[in-house]
């Protein structure tokens, strides 16, 4: 199996762009913070009404069907916004700087910490009903899955062959023509891939925020597989917590089964490779599908009926008349209404952000204190996980790598596993922590290892597996040490895969820490040290100022990180550790 | 002879208003930072005629596939208009299509789909669509393959599809921009026949064919009318009218002495066939003949020792057109080479005619490590760069120097681009040279080691 596809969030981008575009896109999110905020408490306090989750196993399936339609909601709102996203932000070269590096802060904030004023903000948009804490839900599941894909569909956009795009002007494309038959193939590939890891954070997500009280007075609950599994685990229920499990596992395997395998099977035909390739994806579904009369002719009738009419009435624009230049310029048309509007845009957003730091302004010595050790327990924790999964994932992932045999058969596995939620686990896994007196600090690095370590296990197997075999010879016949084995061969070898994996794994982690150092456990409540405490601590009891100072801190962090550590790893592993052909 | 067959030297008088796209004093340049401006192409006229096969020939950095996107509407020039039936380009329906070097094909579409896509952009109802491209699928040899995808067929069978796609628009003017040379020897040769016979024999509606190459061959082969461009900036050197009858025998006498004509123009830069077009207002642009940097030709320094050798075993003189025949090699690939060992003063160019030098004739004859030595005399003597990046390390403490600083003086005078291989070539050069080393984690330029400590050495003694 190819896995051999970019993940976005891997992408970290090269190009680099002025400190104030940084600065800017940090005021517009600090506004927003106030916005959000200042909507949350203007209606706090209202009455939500507080739906009961039942336990029995015969409510499983209507909770696994809830929790599906808020995944599937939000992936299509993400989809759809991250295509808009990357088309603007491709074609206009005025707002591209801002939009790439707002893309670049967006995907490493960790979207959980987001939770709790969202979910009140919109239940203070639609007071005194269920919808108010459904759309907070799902709107945050759609910013944990949107950036990647709006960096794919970019990047893809970025990336087609110049003469590509050149015989699609000659011969007077339209846009719709230029983006179904140029632009989506293009981006297909990098779009599908992008989407599996998309969706196996939203689950992630959905199970936490399902799970997640927010508040002891506005206590929150969504009937779903989290809330399920949440009630089974402190009823002590075994039957209906394996049953849970069992669920989720299902919901998982059959997507891979049924959507993402097919959809990688299908968008091979997309690669755009001068000769076929021998290894491809199969999909039994898939070919079925294609078997079937009604499915392989019917959608192109459906698509051929549609698209005829479009394409004759947009023969007769002028678009489809005159040839474009590609380099024609922005034009000079600077309209004054443009610029009026940018800047009360800016004014609005200054006034919103200072208001913000105005509110930091409460903030006492000890909580700073607090604060600043949260941040390094976090940070410690967050790369103990990461340490911790490298140490046992390479050795193992590499000896698979190098058996094809077991290699076909473990990697698709690891996949799988990836995005099983480990959310799902949690309630368990704390029963059994305090069970044998552990704490949550031990508790919440597990969570982050269950989360994270499968990115780098299928990495390193991919890696693996693309050291050529005449390197390999090379160095039984030159009777390398193992330490030189290691050393000259198979950690150089695997470097971009394993650092591919590990980007991805650090910003799994961090967006577990927010959940897993802070938790109720029937009536206690079980906390360790971390800024991810903090931000669930500071919610509980309404301390906004706390939150979006611990927010701030976690976003600072982690893009500190990606910047000096991860970009400068994957440069290095882009420049000297690429093995070529 | 040359008479008989360069008659018409001067065509350019063809009546403005038959042309079918009309360029008048185009430009292109890219503005620098600085007040300077780097000049791709400088002012040009240049009109396409119906009835005529039109060759752009040119060494590459001459800018001939900027000249085919500006003359397409593809890129609006930097200066100067381009007509279409004495319209402005950017109001015009214009009806041409492009044949591309690298085919683009939508490899995601089967071959019909392909050849559909333009009829589609058109509106052309789904029937008459295909109808069109099965006809023209079926007159470019490619019948029964309408199901394939790109990616099954094979570098001239996907030629052909690009073929199909431009011809099926039926297009007033076909551009082609290096369209065989990608593809292999044999099958280059027999797609250029068969282009020719649709021509000859009018099964195609095209009116006028412009064709971009780097192939003199090609050009002599195809062309009823050639331009030759020249570079730093592009301009016209000659334009002259082909008078041979087709079909043409490259054995012909005709044949090899227009042939070698072309080579002899392109291999004397210096000498102005025609007057250069002044420059029209604006800001300052750099005269890049007289520039300080040298545009170093991207080449291996075992290329020019591989041409010595050769030059060397023939006597040490023999005809450039000769020498790249005897290697099959086209002009592209071996004039650089040539450039660069005449930059070295290891060859001279005499009417067509590659001479050894002296120095040359002793490069040759002699061991690598020797050969190593020689090289490094002659680039420290002649190419400023080189002598620039050793002067910086010898002269700094540490003995290292970073790339960008060269980059800068660089970026004055090419594009960013072409200063990132004008450094890149330096640095191959240099490391042959044994000048100084490239440390390319650091992004410095550092000494080599064993004379690092030689130098490390002399300064204890001190």
């Amino acid at each position: 199996m190819n896995l051999q596809q970019p993940f976005a969030r891997s992408l970290v981008t090269v190009r680099t762009w002025p400190f104030f575009i940084d600065m800017g896109v940090a005021l517009c999110a600090l506004a927003a913070f106030f916005v959000v905020v200042s909507t949350g408490v203007y209606w706090l306090g209202r009455p939500v009404p507080v739906v009961p989750i039942s336990n029995s196993i015969g409510a499983l399936p209507l909770y696994a069907f809830y929790s599906i339609v808020r995944m599937t909601i939000a992936y299509l709102l993400s989809l759809a916004f991250a295509i808009t996203y990357g088309y603007l932000a491709a074609y206009n070269p005025r707002i591209e700087p801002w939009m790439v590096a707002a893309l670049d802060i967006l995907q490493s904030i960790p979207v959980l910490s987001f939770l709790p004023p969202v979910v009140l903000a919109m239940v203070a948009l639609i007071p005194g009903h269920q919808l108010g804490i459904e759309l907070g839900v799902i709107l945050l599941i759609f910013t944990g899955q949107v950036w990647n894909l709006a960096f794919s569909f970019y990047t893809s956009l970025k990336t087609i062959p110049r003469e590509m795009i050149e015989a699609s002007r000659i011969y007077r494309y339209s846009a719709w023509q230029r983006f179904w038959q140029l632009e989506m193939p293009y981006a297909a590939i990098g779009l599908v891939w992008n989407s599996i890891v998309s969706v196996a954070g939203g689950w992630f997500a959905l199970i936490a925020c399902e799970m997640g009280p927010i508040g002891t007075h506005y206590f929150i609950q969504l009937p779903g597989l989290g809330s399920y599994l949440q009630t089974s685990s402190a009823a002590g229920d075994i039957r209906a917590m394996v049953a849970g499990f069992a669920a989720i596992i299902l919901i998982v395997v059959a997507t891979d089964q049924l959507i993402w395998r097919p959809l990688i099977a299908w968008s091979d035909k997309f690669k755009f490779e001068q000769v076929e390739s021998a290894d491809r994806v199969k999909s039994p579904v898939l070919e079925l599908l294609r078997k079937s009369k009604l499915f392989s002719t019917l959608p192109g009738h459906v698509a051929h009926r549609i698209e005829e009419p479009i394409y004759h009435r947009l023969a007769q624009t002028r678009e489809c008349r005159v040839v474009r230049p590609l380099d024609a310029g922005p034009s000079g048309k600077n309209s004054i209404t443009l610029w009026v509007l940018a800047a009360a845009l800016a004014i609005a957003v200054i006034w919103a952000a200072v208001q913000a730091l105005f509110m930091l302004s409460t903030i006492t010595w000890p909580d700073l204190r607090l604060l600043f050790e949260g941040a390094a327990a976090t940070f410690l924790r967050v790369n103990a996980a990461l340490l911790i999964s490298a140490a046992w994932t390479i050795p193992v992932g590499v000896a698979i790598g190098f058996n094809p045999k077991i290699a076909r058969v473990v990697q698709p596995l690891a996949q799988v596993m990836a995005s099983i939620p480990a959310t799902a686990f949690f309630p368990i896994l704390l029963i059994g922590l305090v069970s044998i007196g552990g704490g949550l600090g031990i508790g919440s690095i597990a969570l982050m290892l269950l989360g994270t370590q499968w990115y780098i296990l299928f990495n390193v197997i991919a890696g693996a597996m693309s050291i050529p075999s005449d390197l390999r010879e090379v160095a039984t016949l030159y009777r390398f040490t193992r330490w030189q084995r290691w050393t000259r061969l198979i950690l150089p070898g695997i470097f971009p895969y394993l650092i591919t994996g590990m980007v991805t794994a650090s910003g799994g982690a961090w967006n577990a820490s927010v959940f897993a150092e802070y938790s109720h456990l029937k009536d206690r409540t079980l906390e360790t040290i971390g800024l991810g405490a903090q931000i669930d601590a500071a919610t509980e009891s309404g301390r906004f100022p706390m939150l979006l100072l611990a927010t701030i801190m976690i976003s600072l962090m982690v893009i500190t990180m990606n910047r000096l550590v991860w970009r400068r790893l994957y440069r290095l592993a882009e420049t000297r550790f690429k093995l070529e052909g | 002879m040359q008479e008989a067959v360069l008659s018409n030297q001067d065509q350019a008088a063809v009546p403005a208003a038959e042309a079918i796209i009309r360029a008048e004093r185009i430009e292109k340049y890219y503005a620098q930072p600085s007040e300077n401006r780097i000049q791709v192409i400088s002012a040009t006229d240049l009109s396409i005629v119906p009835g005529e096969i039109l060759a752009l020939l040119g060494p590459s950095g001459s800018g001939k596939s900027t000249m085919l996107r500006m003359l397409t509407g593809l890129s609006t020039p930097s200066a100067g208009r381009v007509y279409w039936h004495e319209k402005p380009i950017t109001e015009a329906e214009i009806n041409v299509s492009i044949v591309f070097q690298s085919f683009a094909l939508f490899p995601w579409l089967t071959v019909l789909e392909n050849v559909e896509a333009p009829l589609q952009a058109r509106g052309v109802p789904p029937e008459e669509r295909r109808e069109r491209s099965m006809k023209m699928l079926d007159t470019v040899g490619l019948d029964g393959f309408e199901g394939a995808f790109p990616k099954e067929l094979s570098g001239g069978m996907r030629q052909r599809v690009g073929f199909a796609r431009a011809l099926v628009v039926e297009p007033e003017v076909l551009f082609m921009d290096e369209p065989f040379s990608a593809l292999d020897v044999l099958t280059a040769e027999n797609l250029r026949s068969e282009l020719l016979e649709l021509w000859a024999k009018k099964t195609m509606p095209t009116k006028a064919v412009f064709i971009v190459t780097h192939n003199i061959e090609e050009a002599v082969l195809l062309a009823d009318r050639i331009i030759v461009l020249g570079r730093n900036p592009g301009h016209i050197r000659t334009d002259f009218r082909v008078q041979l009858p087709q079909p043409r025998d490259r054995k012909s006498e005709g044949f090899t002495q227009l042939v070698d004509y072309i080579y002899k123009v392109l291999t004397r830069p210096d000498v102005a066939p025609a007057e250069i077009p002044g420059q029209t207002g604006g800001p300052r642009t750099r005269d890049q003949r007289q520039m300080r940097y040298q545009m170093l030709p991207h080449v291996r320094p075992g290329g020019v020792a591989g041409l010595l050798e050769l030059l060397l075993d023939k006597g040490g003189r023999d005809d450039i057109y000769r020498l790249a025949d005897d290697l099959a090699f086209e002009i592209d690939d071996l004039l650089p080479i040539v450039d660069a060992a005449q930059l070295l003063g290891f060859l001279k160019v005499e009417e067509g005619d590659a001479a050894i030098t002296a120095s040359g004739t002793e490069f040759a004859n002699s061991e690598i490590l020797r050969q190593k030595e020689l090289f490094r005399e002659a680039v420290v003597e002649n190419v400023l760069l080189l002598r620039q990046i050793r002067r910086a390390i010898e002269s700094k403490s540490d003995h290292t120097a970073p790339d960008e600083f060269f980059l800068d003086m660089l970026d004055e005078q090419f594009s960013e681009e072409e200063s990132q291989r004008q450094l890149e070539t330096a640095i191959a050069w240099g490391r042959y040279a044994e000048l100084f080393d490239f440390d390319a984690g650091r992004r410095r330029f550092v000494l080599p080691d064993a004379q690092e400590e030689e130098i490390a050495a002399g300064e204890d003694a001190e």
